[in-house]
């Protein structure tokens, strides 16, 4: 909402500093987004008298002028105006003035004769579309005076930001209302120049239709329009608005058409309550019919283009069919023009759900629709149709042969809510005095009802604050009224929640710590995917076609970012996030979240150094390795398995949770594999890990090298040993692998590092090899053979 | 070097002792051998003669030449330790210390997700606990319940994903949707748990709005509710301006100005002084001096109602606020895409301890 603050000054009777302005508005809770200086480009503009004027010698169209611009030198200009005159004051900009639109004077001879600035027309100036000739200033002020100084143009346009629930902040009149209960001084609504006296007498009051100024008016959908005022004014005379008039509207951003129009729309951003003008000439009957719109129907509206109506909208019509979208926009047949003798005026309350509808059918806001939709002020039209009727009167003429005609239901009594003292100090957390709430209430325009009981108040709430529905509401005016600053910041004692953590939250956290600390970067990506299985779950209004589902994996994502820092020529990626994957569920159940953790690893081990590591690629252990970390801390009792050619991982009731592969990506040339998993994370809660008393007894060693066929792996070699080795065998671990020609074909040499321990006492070597002959029997009935004689003892390579 | 008795003249030896810090590698050696070596060092042949001395004497120069052996070994160990130094300096001094060192690779949360745990762990300290939703909501749990009107201007806020699913029946359902807000797990531990509540959601919110430099389309949220009895608008602002003090500085100005959201009356809007500005006013809070850092305010009677809770009895406070943007405002990021983007050059930035800082 655009706001001028001379339109503020003119109701508030008094100057306000635009600093406080802001201040005051936004802790009232209609935060000043912007403001803007107008016409701040007008500064270097003087007033100056033409004291002579003659002929120019070499031109019959110019005219040479002897200019007062307040110094005691006489200056020679140059002007192309037929209305120059000597003896009056026009706008001057001397040498070394810009004007808006980046005009800069300077001094030059135009055929022959120097001219030393311009005198300016009011278009010239940004101030109206006046460019016929200079702007002839009404004004006391001696020559040299600023511009800006003298006429009442300076003003500025605070953009504010007004929220939903508060229709009445969109008109000057609700605006200043705040003020007025913030500055502790009254308002009332600006006067109208050159009107003296009003004789627009009272409403008539009819049912669902009547006449007026012989046209008929029907209101037949009185659920899209609960209320129609209309009036004629016969004999206007269309014509540009006044300088007052154009100048307000402007300073808003509003741009000035003819007065009638004008007038329609200095009401709106005055006292919030859009209104239309017809031109009677142009309505067929002449009727104004209020309606829902027939199947087919079309009309055209004022920016030309032919809308397709609907069943659900209400429409303006006459006898021929559709001529405006009510609450939206008006039809371009019947509109004022310059030829515009006789004016239809309408004034209405239009349900906001009807004119939201058309809104979103139709696809157009209009300040009308934003204004309806958010509700205007129901029993306020009378005012506004009254001051409309007043300005056009005031710039254009016009008869009113005839009392406007009020449509609908007479005024019902406005809404009552009690407000109990003791729920204000509840809510509020502090004692605000009975005379203080009732004061603040009233200030914004609530009536309070004599009702004496026992600490409540009973109020009747302003039509124009659709807001104010319930005791809550009151409360949250007097908590604005007395000022948010002003309530305390005390900590006070509290209880503490009772809920435990979210554990899948915690398990979350637990991951991403684990994957951090393995060198990855956690990423974010937004959640939409392509179509990616059967169950993906589709998106009703995608904002892109090409993403038009919810994603089932995190992994695709991934590999785009990795593709994307490839394309920034970056090798090392090493990424993972932890997100929501959804599937759909059965028809009319919700699809089912997973929080799943995704990584991938690419480029180099470690960071280059000069002194020659880091120079090898992460390879698929680094894969399998990061993936076994993740899957510990993701997945309580699960396991890594092997499937194929990728890993999967099991939780501890056997699902496939996850799986951990070489993928495929967009890669150059130059980048090095790629690799990622995908797990999802298990919610249930983690066990505290448990002490393993510490060993008081020495280890022992044995390493053996065993040829291993094709057939067999080192996980069931590991397997045998661990069965075999019995209580006294601690650990295996992989020492090597090897193949070598001196192999027999097909079969790798494997070393097995062995650690052998008791908890009570030092092993004996006959000890360990009465195991070594246990393990390595059971190895040869699988036929497992050692490759060598066996080595002892620890670090000895076989 | 002995006395005509035989006995070496333990005085004599004293200038040796104290020549000892300026010997060489080798001088030091071969002194080491003629003084204490174990077949003619001057000291071991002098306790090997005391049992010859009278038994008188042999107490007295037994223990000085023992006293004196020790002061030689004690000289000859720290000369041999100052030399081995000097031989390590002159073998360092071949080296270019100023060669980079070897590090390895280091990962990063994600800088909002630091952000989500600050912002947590402050709350966490005030008797709050995490609590989590699910990111598909039906109109009821999204809208409805949170006391939005019907088909009303305040939706337009919400720009909505709707999922195209059937809708769920019954009274907490409608059309399916991605959440807009966090605010729907306020009703669901409403639903679920009895006051006192103290929490915290995090969460991931979903709008359809394209991504520009301040929009995206998806981006975290992380809302706060207190509800027991005698919970007032000075709690709120307490709590928030709490919050504000640890989060950012405890001299940060905070204030709080009216807002409007359909599920809390009154509502309220916290800014904090800019933190680029302190209050002076530049580009970032576009003059203002502050920053829009929350939404706030008392749980509206009707989300009570409409969660089963007994709206007189009981108040509470709730807030909620948009970690990317304040993650934006932490590090000065001036476009929230950059947060999307997975660019290891990014992410890479906030590694303060992988940075490269000159050093020699």
């Amino acid at each position: 909402m655009n706001v001028s603050r001379r339109w503020l000054e003119a109701f508030l009777r008094r100057p306000l500093e635009v600093r406080d302005l802001t201040e005051r508005l936004t802790m009232l809770g209609a935060p000043v987004d912007a403001v803007e200086p107008l016409h701040a480009d007008l500064t270097d503009v003087l007033i100056a008298e033409v004291e002579e004027v003659r002929p120019h010698p070499n031109a019959d169209r110019l005219r040479v002028c002897r200019v007062n611009q307040g110094s005691t030198e006489r200056l020679n200009v140059v002007c192309g105006a037929a209305n120059v005159t000597a003896g009056h004051k026009y706008p001057f900009a001397p040498v070394g003035a810009t004007l808006p639109g980046g005009l800069r004077i300077e001094k030059r001879k135009l055929r022959g004769e120097t001219s030393e600035g311009m005198l300016c027309s009011a278009r010239e100036l940004g101030l109206g579309q006046d460019g016929e000739g200079l702007w002839e200033l009404d004004t006391d002020a001696t020559p040299g005076t600023r511009l800006l100084d003298a006429l009442p143009i300076a003003d500025h346009r605070l953009v504010i930001d007004v929220g939903p629930n508060r229709p009445d902040l969109l008109g000057h009149k609700g605006i200043a209302r705040e003020l007025s209960a913030s500055l502790g001084v009254p308002f009332r609504l600006p006067t109208i120049p050159t009107l003296h006296g009003s004789d627009v007498p009272p409403m008539r009051r009819a049912g669902n239709a009547g006449n007026v100024g012989g046209v008929h008016v029907a209101v037949e959908d009185t659920e899209g329009c609960p209320r129609f005022l209309g009036a004629v004014l016969r004999g206007v005379n269309v014509a540009p608005s006044p300088p007052w008039l154009a100048g307000r509207l402007e300073s808003v951003g509003v741009r000035a058409i003819n007065n009638v129009v004008d007038a329609t729309n200095y009401v709106m951003l005055e006292l919030n309550q859009p209104m239309h003008a017809y031109d009677v000439a142009r309505l067929n009957g002449p009727a104004i019919i209020v309606r829902r719109a027939v199947s087919g129907e079309r009309v055209t509206t004022l920016d030309g283009v032919e809308r397709k109506l609907d069943l659900e909208m209400t429409i303006i019509a006459d006898q021929s069919g559709a001529i405006g979208v009510a609450g939206v926009m008006g039809g371009a047949a019947t509109e004022v023009t310059s030829a515009t003798v006789d004016v239809f005026l309408e004034c209405a309350y239009f349900s906001p759900t009807r004119v939201r509808l058309a809104r979103r059918t139709l696809g157009m806001s209009t300040e009308a629709s934003y204004r309806f939709e958010r509700g205007v002020d129901r029993w306020g039209g009378v005012e506004t149709l009254r001051r409309c009727i007043e300005i056009i009167q005031a710039t254009a003429g016009g008869t009113l042969l005839e009392a406007p005609i009020d449509v609908g239901p007479g005024p019902s009594n406005p809404p009552r809510i009690f407000l109990r003292l003791s729920r204000v100090a509840q809510v509020l957390g502090l004692e605000i005095p009975i005379q203080a709430i009732e004061h603040y209430l009233v200030s914004v325009g609530a009536t309070l009802v004599p009702k004496p009981e026992d600490g409540r108040i009973a109020v009747e709430v302003p039509s124009w604050r659709p807001d104010l529905v319930r005791e809550v509401d009151l409360i949250e005016e007097v908590a604005r009224l007395h000022g948010y600053q002003n309530v305390p910041a005390e900590l006070l004692p509290f209880r503490p929640g009772r809920l435990e953590e979210a554990p899948i939250e915690q398990a979350a956290s637990l991951v991403r710590r684990g994957l951090v600390e393995q060198g990855c970067f956690e990423v974010v990506s937004l959640p939409t995917a392509p179509a990616d299985g059967t169950d993906s779950v589709g998106l009703l209004n995608p904002l892109s076609s090409t993403e038009a589902h919810l994603r089932r994996r995190l992994l695709p994502g991934l590999v785009r970012m990795v593709e994307g820092n490839w394309r920034n020529q970056v090798v090392d990626v090493r990424l993972f996030e932890i997100g929501t994957v959804f599937a759909a569920g059965q028809p009319g159940t919700r699809p089912r979240e997973e929080r799943h953790v995704a990584a991938v690893l690419t480029g180099r081990r470690e960071p280059p150094h000069w002194s020659g590591s880091g120079r090898d690629y992460i390879d698929r252990w680094d894969l399998k390795g990061c993936f076994e970390t993740a899957v510990a801390l993701a997945v309580p009792g699960g396991a890594v398995q092997l499937e194929g050619d990728r890993w999967i991982a099991r939780n501890s009731q056997g699902e496939i949770v996850g799986e951990a592969r070489a993928l495929e990506g967009d890669a150059p040339p130059w980048a090095a594999p790629l690799f990622g998993f995908e797990l999802q994370i298990d919610p249930s809660p983690r066990e505290p890990v448990r002490y393993a008393p510490l060993p008081t007894t020495p280890a022992s060693e044995r390493v053996f090298a065993l040829l291993l066929g094709p057939d067999t792996s080192a996980a069931q070699v590991g397997k045998l040993l661990r069965n075999a080795g019995g209580p006294l065998l601690e650990s295996v671990s992989v020492e090597s692998d090897y193949r070598g020609p001196e192999l027999p074909s097909g079969s790798r040499s494997v070393a097995f590092r062995l650690t052998f321990r008791a908890p009570d006492r030092t092993l004996r070597d006959s000890e360990i090899d009465d195991v070594e002959e246990r393990m390595l029997r059971t190895l040869a009935e699988q036929g497992i053979k050692r490759r060598d004689a066996g080595a002892h003892g620890p670090g000895e390579p076989t | 070097m002995s006395d005509s008795t035989g006995y070496p003249d333990l005085d004599a030896l004293l200038p040796r002792l104290e020549a000892i810090p300026s010997l060489g590698q080798e001088a030091l050696a071969v002194e080491n051998t003629a003084v204490l070596g174990r077949k003619q060092g001057i000291l071991t042949a002098a306790l090997r003669s005391v049992p010859t001395l009278p038994v008188e004497q042999r107490k007295g120069y037994g223990n000085a030449v023992n006293q004196l052996k020790a002061r030689f070994e004690a000289a000859f160990a720290q000369r041999a330790e100052v030399l081995a130094a000097e031989t390590r300096h002159r073998a360092l001094a071949d080296v270019d210390l100023t060669l980079p060192g070897r590090r390895r690779w280091v990962g990063a949360e994600h800088p909002v997700t630091r952000v989500i745990d600050d912002i947590v762990e402050i709350f966490r300290g005030l008797g709050f606990t995490v609590a989590v939703g699910p990111e598909v909501e039906s109109e009821w749990f999204n809208f409805t319940a949170l006391n939005f009107p019907p088909d009303h201007p305040a939706m337009d806020m919400h720009d909505t994903l709707y999922l195209d699913a059937s809708a769920i029946a019954g009274e907490q359902g409608g059309r399916l949707l991605l959440r807009t807000h966090t605010s729907p797990v306020q009703i669901r531990t409403l639903l679920t748990s009895p006051p006192p509540i103290r929490v915290v959601i995090p969460g991931f919110v979903y709008r359809n709005d394209p991504f520009d430099p301040s929009h995206a389309p998806a981006f975290s949220q992380i809302e706060g509710l207190a509800v027991d009895e005698g919970i007032s608008f000075v709690d709120l602002k307490a709590t928030l301006v709490h919050f504000a003090h640890h989060f950012f500085t405890a001299t940060t100005k905070v204030r709080f100005r009216p807002s409007f959201f359909p599920f809390t009356e009154p509502s309220a809007e916290m800014d904090v002084e800019c933190q680029l500005c302190h209050g002076s006013g530049c580009p970032a809070c576009k003059g203002t001096g502050w920053m829009e850092i929350l939404g706030c305010g008392m749980v509206h009677p009707a989300v009570f109602e409409n969660s089963g809770v007994d709206a007189e009895r009981y108040t509470g406070w709730a807030f909620g606020m948009g970690p990317h943007r304040i993650t934006m405002l932490r590090h000065g990021i001036p476009d929230i895409r950059l947060l999307y983007d997975g660019d290891m050059r990014f992410l890479a930035q906030f590694v303060v301890g992988q940075r490269d800082c000159g050093s020699e």
